[in-house]
C-alpha cells in the first residue's frame, strides 16, 4: 500500500471510529424508555442540590502540570526522528540531540527547584 | 488511481464497479474487519476482567448467564439498551453527548495501526508510534469534556484530577516508547516487530519495559492510579452524570484501553509474534501475539486487584520527581552506551538487522547499565522511604510530647 491510500484507510477508519459507540446508543434511543421530570434531570439528581456555578476557580496546581507537560509534549515529539535517525547519524547530530535532552532536564529541574512539582 | 487499486477493489472494478466507489467499498470492508477484532474482543475482556478480580477477591464471579456465565456481558448489553438515559438540563447538551463517542473512538483508532501478524495488519504506517501516542490523548480530551459538560461539581473536579494525571504521565510513556523507536530506527510498529528477531526489546531496555508499564497502568486509570474512579472521594469522577448505553461507552472504552495497552506492550518489547513456529502459519503468529499480550493484561489486572489507591499529591510526586527523571535518563544512557559501542565496533551498526549472536555483547552490557540503574534507584528509594517514616516519626513524637505537656 502506498501513502496515500495507508492515510485515506486512516481517514475511513477515523470517521467509522466513532460510528461504533454511536450504534448501540441510537439503538437504545429507539428502545429506551423516555420519562423525564424536573427533579430527574435536575444536576446531581438524589444528592445534595448544588450551590452556585459549577464552572468555578480551580487549584492553579492543575494548570501549572499543564504547562509543565506542555513544553514536554511539544519537545518530545522532536524527540522521535532523532531516535529513528539514531542508527546512520553523524556525531554532530548525536550531540545536538543530547544537548536537546539537556535543556529539557534542565527545565524540569528548574521546575522543581520553584517548588512548581509539589502538590499544594 | 489504478496503482492504488488492488485486491478487493481490483475485483469490484472488473465486475463493473465505479472506480472511485470500489475504492471507498474496499477501504471500507478493511476497517471493518480490523475493528472488529477490538470489538468483539471488548465482548470477552468485561467477562474476564470480572471473572479475575473475582477470583483474586475470593468470589466466583458471573455464571449464571451461559456457560460460565459467558453471556453476562450480553445480558448486560441488553439491560443497559433498554435503561432511560437522563441528560440533566444543566448539561451542554452537545458536548455530553460527543465525549462518550470520542472515547471510545479514540481507542478503537489505535487498532487502525496494530499489525496482528507479520501481513495482516490494517496499514502500517511510518509514524505507527506516534500516532498511537496523538490518538491515545484524545481519551483525555474526551474525558475533560464529559466532566465539563455534566455542568457538575465532582464530575468537573474529577475531570481535573484525571486530567492532570493522564497528561503527567505521558511523559515517561512517550520517553519509555522512544527506547523502542531508537533500537528499531523506526516508528512503524511492524518494523519495531521484525526487528526483534534478534533480542526481545525487554532485554535490551528491561527498564523502558517497567516505565511504560507503569504509565500505561496510569493513563488506563487503573489501581495505584485509579484516581479516575475514587468513588470514597468523588462519588464516581467525570463519568457520574452518565447513564445508559452513554456510561457503559466509557466503561467499554477503558476495558479496551488495557487490553490495547497489553497488545502494544507485546508489539514493542516482547517480539509481537515471535514465538516456536510463527512462520509456519499467520494463525499461529496470531494466537503468539494474542498470548503474550492476554498475559501483560493479565499481570495489570492482577496488579489493580492487589494494590491499594495512592493520594493525588503521591502519585505527582512519584511521577515527576521520580518516572520523568528516571525514563530521560533511560534513554541518555541506552543511546550512549550504543553509540560508543558502534563507534568502538562492539555493537552492530545496524541494530534492527541484527542476529542474536552479532547482538549478545551490545546486550550484555546494556543489562548491566539497566541493572546499575535499577540497585541505585532501589537504593534512592530505600533511603527516602527511611527519611519519610523517620520525619512521621519525629512528627509523632512531637505531639505526643505535647500532648503530655
Amino acid at each position: 500500500m502506498n501513502v496515500l491510500n495507508e492515510w485515506a484507510f486512516i481517514g475511513v477508519f477515523a470517521v467509522m471510529a466513532p460510528v461504533f459507540p454511536a450504534l448501540p446508543i441510537v439503538i437504545a434511543w429507539l428502545f429506551r424508555p423516555r420519562k423525564p421530570n424536573v427533579l430527574k434531570s435536575s444536576t446531581y439528581e438524589c444528592g445534595v442540590e448544588t450551590i452556585g456555578d459549577t464552572w468555578v476557580q480551580f487549584r492553579v496546581q492543575y494548570y501549572i502540570y499543564g504547562l509543565i507537560f506542555l513544553v514536554f509534549d511539544v519537545e518530545m515529539v522532536f524527540l522521535f526522528p532523532w531516535a529513528v535517525a539514531y542508527n546512520e547519524m553523524s556525531l554532530f547530530g548525536f550531540v545536538a540531540g543530547f544537548l536537546f535532552i539537556f535543556l529539557l532536564t534542565d527545565a524540569l529541574f528548574y521546575a522543581w527547584k520553584k517548588n512548581a512539582l509539589d502538590w499544594k | 488511481m489504478d496503482e492504488l487499486c488492488t485486491g478487493l477493489c481490483q475485483l469490484l472494478v472488473e465486475s463493473g464497479a465505479d472506480a472511485g466507489l470500489a475504492h471507498f467499498l474496499s477501504l471500507l470492508v478493511g476497517v471493518l474487519l480490523v475493528s472488529g477484532i477490538p470489538l468483539v474482543t471488548v465482548i470477552v475482556l468485561i467477562w474476564v476482567e470480572r471473572k479475575v478480580a473475582a477470583r483474586i477477591q475470593d468470589r466466583i464471579g458471573p455464571n449464571r448467564v451461559g456457560p460460565v456465565g459467558l453471556l453476562q456481558t450480553i445480558a448486560d448489553m441488553i439491560k443497559l439498551l433498554s435503561k432511560e438515559d437522563i441528560t440533566p438540563t444543566a448539561a451542554d447538551r452537545v458536548l455530553y453527548n460527543a465525549a462518550p463517542l470520542v472515547s471510545f473512538a479514540s481507542v478503537v483508532l489505535i487498532w487502525a495501526v496494530i499489525p496482528f501478524t507479520p501481513f495482516h495488519f490494517g496499514v502500517d504506517l511510518e509514524i505507527g508510534a506516534l500516532f498511537f501516542v496523538a490518538v491515545a490523548s484524545f481519551g483525555t480530551l474526551a474525558i475533560m469534556v464529559a466532566g465539563w459538560a455534566s455542568n457538575n461539581k465532582y464530575a468537573l473536579l474529577g475531570a481535573f484530577r484525571v486530567v492532570s494525571l493522564l497528561v503527567s504521565y505521558e511523559v515517561p510513556l512517550v520517553f519509555a516508547l522512544l527506547a523502542p523507536v531508537l533500537l528499531a530506527g523506526s516508528m512503524s510498529l511492524l518494523d519495531i516487530v521484525n526487528a526483534q528477531t534478534g533480542m526481545w526489546f525487554v532485554v535490551l531496555s528491561p527498564l523502558a519495559f517497567v516505565i511504560f508499564y507503569v504509565s500505561s497502568q496510569a493513563e488506563t486509570g487503573r489501581a495505584p492510579f485509579d484516581l479516575i474512579e475514587a468513588e470514597s472521594e468523588l462519588v464516581a469522577g467525570f463519568n457520574i452524570e452518565y447513564s445508559g448505553m452513554k456510561f457503559g461507552m466509557f466503561f467499554a472504552a477503558e476495558f479496551l484501553h488495557v487490553f490495547t495497552n497489553g497488545i502494544l506492550m507485546a508489539l514493542l518489547f516482547f517480539g509481537g509474534w515471535m514465538g516456536p513456529l510463527y512462520y509456519e502459519s499467520p494463525l499461529i503468529a496470531f494466537a503468539w501475539l494474542g498470548a503474550k499480550g492476554g498475559l501483560i493484561y493479565f499481570t495489570t489486572l492482577w496488579l489493580r486487584n492487589t494494590v491499594p489507591r495512592l493520594r493525588i499529591d503521591q502519585i505527582m510526586a512519584f511521577n515527576w520527581k521520580f518516572l520523568v527523571p528516571l525514563s530521560i535518563a533511560n534513554l541518555v544512557f541506552i543511546s550512549l552506551a550504543l553509540k560508543v559501542m558502534q563507534e568502538l565496533g562492539v555493537s552492530p551498526r545496524n541494530l534492527a538487522e541484527a542476529g542474536f549472536v552479532e547482538l549478545l555483547p551490545t546486550t550484555v552490557v546494556l543489562l548491566v547499565i539497566n541493572g546499575a540503574m535499577t540497585v541505585y534507584l532501589l537504593g534512592l528509594l530505600r533511603k527516602r522511604g527511611q527519611e519519610a517514616r523517620r520525619e512521621s516519626m519525629a512528627a509523632r513524637a512531637a505531639l505526643a510530647q505535647a500532648v503530655a505537656d
